[in-house]
């Protein structure tokens, strides 16, 4: 399968309308800094790399905007991201994947896309299970989020 | 004995399969994250105001979560079973004590000629000439904490599908308190006038056009370079600065998952931000974050280099937001000047 078909596969994939599985969210109650470090230990313990946490509103409070807190987490398995870098180059402006986390009033909101988007650029069924498996574990970390106290 | 074990297992086996759907728990997986944990809203609307818990029927809210609003960031959600659609109802409907209200499905007829002139002077400044409803979302970028909720969009297919022509007439004649919907009958209108009103907005029914149907095909934009990767980089850190925006950092996609100093150093990533523009992707939605600050990835395989970025005009799709229609088309165009020039 080449470029222009994967590309065109997961453009169709996400282009459909949209409905509730194309974004995972989730909301905690918990304020910012506990919502971070739980999450952070969650991704651990399902046996992903956190491999940087962007700060987001850091240039827009020093230019003067009234912002609240806001991360972006880049997090993977380090192998697989070797592994799908190298064989699906495509991939990589998507690479690695991210979790935004911000908070909203006193509470605070993790939103990711469905790894599943991903799937679709891929033409080995057997490199489609990373994916399935990085869905189920997205829903699993954002269910320990969701119900942390 | 055997048998009753089996008989005992089976009646218990039943009684999950039959117990009915927690609604709480549904609407914290599927809800609370836009609509907030108690219906307070942030990313959604507020759902437990009074005014508008009071205001809506079973079968309005049931709809709502069935088709979601296309292109208005609330979902549809075709995988929800009836019974779990009802238990999310039942639980929404739990925040208030006032009797659920009913609306006949009696189409209201009258002058759309004369409504639309009423729309344009009552109504157009909040919900658009078109009914486009207001810009933005949520609480944390967009609009202040203390309103609560944006003017929806009714020319939305979603809103037409699941609002009766009764229950926009209701809305008319009593506003929804707490919001800036005011009472149109204590403004001064009439009943006929109200019902040319209506009949206005059931007429935008035919008027919606489907968003972005041009979009250039591809998950990613891809550009190959002629020089090294090194001069490429080079190169993209001038364009980058050209088109305004300012370079944050120069690493390697590795890092932070192996050793500084044993990344692959032929996949370079160049973060880059124009801060305006961030403020404003974010303030119209401010979950569009996990694609910020703006990327291009530089790599060299088999031997070509290639510059390559998300391709930004599927994200209002993504993200069911038609408001990110123009910067995504904006960062696009961006995006395609930054990599031509760097290519040049």
């Amino acid at each position: 399968m080449n470029t222009f078909l994967k590309s065109f596969l997961l453009f169709c994939f996400v282009s459909a309308n949209a409905v509730a599985s194309d974004l995972i969210m989730a909301r905690s109650p918990l304020s910012f800094s506990e919502a971070m470090t739980n999450l952070q230990v969650s991704l651990r313990e399902h046996g992903y790399t956190v491999a940087r946490v962007q700060r987001i509103d850091v240039g827009l409070t020093g230019m003067g905007y009234k912002t609240d807190m806001y991360r972006v987490v880049f997090v993977g398995k380090t192998d697989e991201i070797k592994y799908l870098t190298n064989k699906y180059p495509e991939m990589i402006p998507y690479l690695p994947p991210k979790v935004s986390i911000f908070a909203e009033g006193g509470d605070t909101l993790l939103v990711t896309a469905n790894p599943m988007a991903f799937a679709m650029m891929v033409d080995d069924e057997k490199d489609r299970i990373i994916f399935q498996r990085w869905e189920s574990d997205v829903y699993s970390v954002f269910d320990d989020f969701r119900r942390a106290e | 004995m055997i048998k009753f074990t089996v008989l005992f297992f089976l009646l218990i086996v039943s009684g999950i399969a039959n117990a009915a759907p927690d609604g709480k728990a549904l609407f914290d997986k599927h809800c609370s994250a836009c609509h907030g944990s108690e219906g307070k809203g942030g990313v959604g609307v507020p759902l437990s105001l009074p005014s508008f818990i009071n205001s809506v029927s079973n079968e309005y809210l049931n709809r709502t979560i069935r088709v979601g609003r296309p292109g208005r960031i609330m979902p549809a959600f075709p995988q929800l079973s009836d019974a779990q659609v009802k238990a999310i109802v039942g639980h929404v409907r739990s925040w208030t004590d006032m009797p659920m209200v009913k609306f006949d499905s009696t189409p209201v007829t009258g002058d759309k000629k004369n409504g639309k002139e009423l729309f344009l002077k009552r109504c157009a400044q909040c919900h658009g000439e078109d009914g486009k409803g207001g810009k933005g979302t949520g609480v944390t970028f967009s609009r202040k904490r203390d309103l609560p909720i944006i003017a929806p969009a009714l020319n939305n297919s979603g809103f037409l599908a699941s609002a009766s022509d009764m229950m926009i007439k209701n809305t008319l004649i009593h506003g929804r308190d707490g919001t800036p919907m005011v009472s149109l009958l204590k403004a001064g209108l009439k009943e006929k006038d109200i019902n040319d009103v209506v009949a206005y907005v059931r007429s935008f029914q035919k008027l919606e056009t489907t968003s972005i149907s041009d979009e250039k095909n591809g998950a990613a934009i891809i550009v190959e370079s002629p020089y090294s990767l090194e001069e490429t980089v080079e190169n993209l850190k001038q364009a980058i600065e050209n088109q305004n925006f300012k370079l944050i950092r120069t690493d390697y996609l590795e890092h932070g998952f192996v050793d500084e100093g044993k990344e692959n150093k032929k996949q370079v990533v160049l973060h880059f931000c124009n801060f305006n523009f961030l403020f404003e992707a974010l303030s119209i939605d401010p979950r569009v974050g996990m694609f910020l600050p703006c990327r291009v990835t530089v790599v060299e395989h088999e031997g070509k280099v290639q510059m390559m970025t998300i391709n930004p005009m599927r994200l209002s799709k993504l993200f069911n937001n038609d408001g990110l229609n123009d910067a995504c088309k904006a960062m696009t165009e961006t995006y395609e000047s930054i990599l031509e020039d760097a290519s040049l």
